[in-house]
């Protein structure tokens, strides 16, 4: 099972490579930076929408039907793409790639989780780690492999269009592992020697089942919410600007960052958030999610604390820092699905994770917005090194306080919320039927 | 019980670990690749 979720993952997280197809686009066709940028944007709303809309049909087919239809929209977006630059219809590059390949991107993205969390039951933390890895490695693999791409097929319409092409194709081959390879495991199937009463024996950890319906409704899920969306703000504000921020920060040094250097620090920092989410995930299996949350929100608002004391004053610590709040960035998305198993159950985990996806389409526009319009701002007034960014570090706190305080607050789920075991064969053929 | 019945579950157990194998490595190849030429940007933050 995690070679077919990671088969998902690796692909779909391509979607963080957009930035390689935008220079050539933009000479190509004479675009703006702002309108290169349109594909992703629209990929990374389609993938909020369609993973919480979606995700009560990814549970009700299960994964493989979820996984074909986003091998389907994924490849089909490139290959509209493909078609797009060819005929010099930019629109025709933003429905594919951004419309059509985002609801590939929402619907991959939670397709596996459940069956994970079914598959694994007592390690849900490593087994969602690992897959949500993989979205994280997509664009380590995509990067390279689509400059290497563009620069043997040429960076005009010709050439990006075939370079479409290819990623259509590719990554549809690549995909199809996956579709064949996933299965469910049998109703009651349990790893030997475990108990679920045991595991449940921990604070927080449930054996009943919440529909998604219902999760909606508990302040659990908008508690779970707010610390989601703050934890992905305070790392993706790092993450957007990393390379301008250490150039910034270090330019009035003795020892300046070079272009080069800065580049090798947005790597470490991939590399960083990538780690973080196999690692810490796995760890919550020990610790417990809420401990878990602790740490990424706690350690992290103190991480920025040092970076905002410290400024310019030792540029290893500065990298240290920003390693560990991106490390926590990338294992609060992937310790996530784990922690609504331990609140909900695993009955409709994967749809309940699609609804809380919308934190992260919520964070991916706050936080690039206050980093940016704070140094720009900063910039205006005359400002610059580590002043540019000193507001944002303390926004940054502040919301990590915020969410810090919200994952405090998260209790376990009242009963009323649980399905009823009585009801529950003839409520779950009922939707089985529905689907025929 | 014949020989050839209990030479079934290793032929099984063979054709299990060779599916293992082939998906890991399907995956793995990409993600070694991707890995291989992050650690050589790497080096540029450290040699700049």
């Amino acid at each position: 099972m995690p070679p077919a979720a990671l088969s998902v993952h690796l692909a779909i997280g391509q979607a963080y490579a957009w930035s390689v197809f935008k220079p050539p686009l933009e000479s190509s066709l004479g675009l703006s930076g702002t309108q290169s940028a349109l594909p992703f944007q629209l990929g990374i709303v389609m993938l909020g929408l369609s993973a919480a809309f979606g995700g009560t049909l990814v549970e009700r087919n299960g994964p493989r039907w979820s996984m074909f239809v986003s091998m389907v929209c994924f490849s089909s977006g490139f290959l509209l793409s493909a078609l797009g630059v060819a005929t010099r219809q930019y629109w025709l590059v933003v429905l594919g790639y951004g419309f059509v390949g985002g609801i590939g991107l929402g619907i991959g993205y939670i397709s596996p989780v459940s069956t994970l969390i079914k598959w694994f039951p007592d390690r849900p933390g490593m087994a969602t780690g690992i897959a949500i890895m993989g979205f994280g490695g997509g664009a380590l693999i995509a990067s390279p492999w689509s400059a290497q791409m563009l620069s043997a097929f040429g960076t005009d319409t010709g050439g990006i269009a075939r370079t479409f092409l290819v990623h259509g194709v590719v990554y549809a081959v690549f995909m199809t592992m996956g579709v064949l390879l996933v299965r469910v495991p049998a109703e009651g199937w349990r790893p030997a020697g475990w108990e679920p009463g045991r595991a449940a024996s921990r604070a927080l950890v449930t054996t009943a089942d919440v529909s998604a319906r219902n999760a909606i409704r508990t302040p659990q899920f908008y508690f779970l919410w707010i610390v989601l969306c703050f934890n992905v703000t305070a790392g993706i504000g790092i993450l957007e600007k990393a390379a301008p921020m250490i150039t910034d920060f270090f330019a009035e040094t003795a020892t300046p960052v070079a272009v080069s250097a800065a580049a090798g620090f947005v790597a470490l920092l991939s590399l960083a958030n990538m780690t973080g989410r196999f690692v810490w995930s796995s760890t919550s299996d020990l610790i417990g999610r809420k401990n878990m949350y602790r740490v990424y929100l706690g350690v992290g608002a103190l991480l920025y604390l040092v970076i905002a004391l410290t400024g310019n004053a030792s540029r290893p610590l500065f990298i240290v820092c920003a390693l560990g709040i991106l490390s926590f960035y990338g294992g609060g998305f992937a310790t996530v699905p784990a922690y609504l198993k331990d609140l909900f159950g695993s009955y409709q985990v994967g749809a309940i994770h699609g609804r809380l996806l919308t934190a992260w389409s919520t964070a991916g526009v706050l936080g690039p917005l206050i980093v940016n319009a704070i140094a720009d701002t900063q910039k205006a007034a005359g400002r610059t090194g580590p002043a540019l960014y000193t507001t944002s570090l303390y926004i940054m706190i502040g919301l990590l306080a915020v969410g810090f305080l919200a994952n405090e607050l998260i209790r376990p789920v009242s009963e009323r919320y649980h399905e009823r075991p009585a009801a529950e064969p003839e409520t779950r053929a009922a939707e089985r039927g529905q689907t025929r | 019980m014949t020989s050839a019945d209990s030479q079934q579950p290793d032929a099984g157990a063979r054709r299990h670990t060779g599916l293992m194998v082939l998906a890991w490595a399907w995956v793995g190849l990409p993600f070694a690749y991707g890995v291989y030429e992050l650690v050589q940007k790497l080096a540029q933050l450290f040699a700049g």
